[in-house]
């Protein structure tokens, strides 16, 4: 049996409506991200340093600076160009009150306008499909710049370049034209080779250079696997700044201990306590989301839509119309409804969650997938640790009074 | 120098010598007494509220010269025919630590009372918004040109030449500052007239209030450097300009772009913020422009319609970017690109205007962006700073 459920797609670029229907060969008349336009153009690059240094460094804080001017400028001026679908500056968010610090935002225009879709749930990879809308339909006015390794010691950013090496497709930063957050956009690594939503070891890595180059705890990048809320099967990561810290960064963890053997890849494994989703996969539809400048890895493995499918979440909930995705599962959690901001609640809060988090058995099950494919996940983190100078450790989360998962790298 | 009617006891004479010493240095005394005009400054934290520094200006006018008012209450200025209702409203500035200004009848060390204006205004810590001293200024308010016609006497105010001690009036709250302003012509008979009908400060009098106090801040201000303290008078909740929360003050501080963060839900818009780019490309104080309308940045040459393209932009919230001749403190002037925006707070209304400027003559490294981009980096900056502490309810200091 197929397992779907039907939601409502996020308008991520103002192409996405568009029917994609053929595209003339050789230039369609759009500057567009896709073979027909892209490998003529020219577009701002941000080189990112090969080997990023610790991030405590003087050098580093004024690379940060311009990663972070570079990158809201350039943001600022396609608002002023009125590329957004809304200014989120102008929807309303809070702290909601209590312990953990859940932060809420009313966002009544975001999901407007666009009629419910059938997502399949149960299948975590799925091939790219090239009748549905990708990000090589984008025009590049929503694209801010190129992302490429400079291959030395140094970033460095110039305002026109052409498209880089004609034998490797480019990473682009593109806006998010329905952004949860100021400065909201996404990473699409190698554009145009039409990855599908599927994590690799290299674009894993490409993110967490970015997160290093922003060099600021506030500036997060997430994942949605199929199946989490993944709407696009075209392979991105989604990026923004909040100056907030995320309850999830700050929830309690346990370490795993490592067995031995294992123990030199300097990542660490805990598993996130008191906190609503536990904290891996085989066709397990998963979040991640990569903080503290790339050196701390949250990984939740989730079961909301396929609760969904199945007619196991409460109407309640399902009213909401809120997609538990990285964000809402670290604890950035984007209201439709003025009543539910209203009357946002930690307690309500932690509902929501909790019901996307795996029980405990099945967290464990899917732990023990992990770990046995150790020697893989292993070997990444070694390199990780190489490049980033960070350790990392994938860390598994399990809140107590709930049925679910999730795994912490850091 | 302190007299005999200063708190009998040692201790208080001793912080009513330091006072000043202890939190500026030793040569702020001089610095103060190289000032021109009449004023004084008193020590809330000591009991009984005392001056602790007269200028050579108020010895002037008043007759009396420091050592005799030191460690007094300022109140020792009024006398029967003082107005209550101004006495009043001088004490409710102290209690509420603004700013005020206000005519009223002093009285001098020879008896005679005259009108001075008297401004008075905090000293605040800048860091914490602890109130140090407060400043009082007096300004002789001359009589009107003489009418041709009659005065209609309010009701008659006996004013003996002794009569200081006696009808002084009774401060239940420690007020200070009533000040005395009297000069060589005001009129000295006025003793043992019947009141006259309340004068009225001109613009210039106003004028001459508020640049004194401003001299006597970036004295302050120059003799602290050691001691690192920095006051201003206006950086505060009470004076009506919202005092910025230290996370927001620290994530601004960050942001290396030349701006200023206005208000506009008050009077005139003033700057509740400027960054240190700001002050060094216009070259004005912190304390100098905070509270200040933008205009001051104007002057002969500049576009005045501009301007009002730039104030329908506001009014209709709108972004804009200009081009406009601006001038710095030592009035020399600089070509001006000019973003402005409107900042929404957590409830996405507009809380704040951001105005960058960036000098068009300068030599810049804006690290390959175009300098507009560089700019509006700023802009993204200071949204996001504004917004994530509004939505954590720490956008301005919690008021006391």
């Amino acid at each position: 049996m197929k397992l779907t459920i039907k939601r409502v797609p996020t308008v991520v670029s103002n192409y996405q409506e568009d029917s994609a229907g053929d595209r003339p060969r050789g230039g369609c008349g759009r500057n567009c991200l896709g073979d027909c336009c892209l490998p003529d153009s020219k577009l701002p690059l941000y080189a990112f340093k090969a080997s990023p240094k610790k991030p405590s460094s003087q050098e580093d804080a004024a690379n940060n600076e311009v990663f972070v001017n570079l990158l809201l400028g350039l943001w600022e001026e396609r608002m002023a160009r009125g590329l957004f679908r809304y200014d989120v500056t102008a929807c309303e968010t809070k702290v909601i009150p209590g312990n953990v610090g859940f932060v809420a935002q009313l966002n009544e225009g975001r999901h407007l306008k666009k009629r419910p879709t059938e997502f399949r749930v149960d299948r975590v990879l799925q091939p790219f499909d090239a009748a549905k809308f990708n990000f090589t339909k984008v025009g590049q006015e929503e694209v801010l710049f190129q992302f490429e390794n400079s291959g030395g010691d140094e970033s460095f950013f110039v305002e026109s370049s052409p498209i880089s090496a004609a034998d490797r497709a480019p990473n682009v930063v593109a806006i998010n034209v329905s952004p949860i957050e100021y400065g909201h956009v996404l990473l699409i690594p190698r554009v145009l080779d039409r990855l599908p939503q599927r994590i690799d070891q290299e674009s894993f890595l490409l993110a967490l250079h970015m997160a290093a180059e922003a060099a600021s705890p506030y500036f997060r990048l997430g994942y949605n696997s199929l199946g989490a809320f993944a709407t696009i099967n075209h392979l991105h990561f989604q990026a923004y700044y909040l100056t907030v810290p995320f309850p999830v960064e700050k929830a309690a963890t346990k370490r795993i201990f490592l067995a031995e053997g294992t123990m030199n890849s300097g990542v660490k494994v805990s598993k996130l306590m008191n906190y609503p989703v536990r904290g891996l996969d085989n066709n397990v539809p998963y979040n991640f989301l990569i903080s503290d400048c790339g050196k701390k890895i949250f990984l939740f493995p989730q079961c909301y839509a396929e609760k969904q499918a199945l007619g196991e979440v409460s109407q309640e909930l399902l009213d909401t119309q809120v997609n538990p995705a990285v964000w809402e599962i670290s604890g950035h959690i984007v209201l439709k409804r003025r009543s539910d901001y209203e009357e946002a609640s930690e307690i309500s809060a932690w509902r929501l969650l909790a019901e996307v988090s795996l029980s405990e058995e099945r967290f464990e099950e899917v732990k023990a997938y992990i770990f046995d494919a150790a020697g893989l996940v292993q070997s990444d983190e070694e390199e990780v640790n190489e490049d980033e100078d960070a350790a990392y450790t994938p860390v598994s989360i399990a809140p107590p009074a709930v049925a679910e998962g999730c795994l912490v790298l850091q | 120098m302190e007299e005999e009617t200063a708190a009998s006891d040692e201790e208080s004479r001793r912080r009513v010598a330091s006072s000043l010493t202890s939190r500026y240095s030793d040569w702020v005394v001089e610095s103060l007494d190289e000032l021109q005009g009449s004023f004084l400054l008193t020590d809330p934290s000591i009991p009984g509220h005392p001056i602790v520094y007269a200028s050579r200006g108020l010895a002037a006018l008043t007759g009396y010269p420091p050592a005799e008012v030191l460690g007094r209450n300022a109140r020792l200025f009024q006398g029967a025919g003082t107005d209550r209702a101004a006495v009043a409203g001088v004490r409710d500035a102290v209690r509420c630590q603004r700013p005020h200004q206000t005519p009223i009848l002093n009285y001098r060390r020879d008896g005679a009372a005259h009108w001075v204006l008297l401004h008075l205004a905090p000293v605040f810590h800048a860091a914490d918004g602890a109130v140090l001293h407060f400043l009082a200024v007096q300004v002789p308010i001359p009589p009107p040109p003489p009418p041709a016609r009659c005065r209609v006497a309010r009701p008659t105010v006996v004013v003996f030449a002794p009569c200081r001690e006696e009808a002084r009036v009774e401060e239940e709250l420690s007020c200070p500052c009533a000040s005395h302003a009297g000069e060589v012509f005001v009129d000295v008979d006025k003793r043992g007239l019947d009141a006259e009908e309340p004068r009225v400060a001109s613009e210039h009098e106003k004028e001459k209030a508020l640049s004194t106090a401003n001299s006597i801040f970036s004295a302050l201000n120059r003799y602290s450097k050691l001691t690192g303290l920095v006051v201003c008078g206006k950086r505060c909740d009470s004076v009506g300009i919202p005092a910025l929360s230290s996370s927001l003050n620290l994530s601004l501080g960050r942001i290396k772009q030349s701006f200023v963060l206005t208000d506009p839900h008050l009077p005139d818009m003033p700057i509740i913020y400027a960054s240190d780019a700001f002050l060094s490309l216009t070259g004005y104080s912190r304390e100098e422009i905070l509270g200040c309308n933008c205009k001051f940045l104007n002057g002969p040459g500049t576009s005045a319609e501009v301007l009002e393209e730039i104030n329908q932009h506001i009014c209709s919230e709108q972004a804009c970017t200009v081009h406009l001749l601006n001038y710095r403190k030592d009035r020399s002037s600089f070509r001006d690109l000019l973003h402005i925006s409107p900042i929404r707070n957590a409830s996405g209304k507009v809380a704040f205007h951001v105005w960058v400027h960036l000098d068009e003559g300068a030599k810049h490294d804006f690290n390959g962006l175009t300098p507009e981009v560089w700019q509006l980096g700023a802009v993204g900056a200071v949204r996001v700073a504004v917004r994530s502490l509004s939505a954590s309810g720490s956008l301005l200091r919690p008021s006391q």
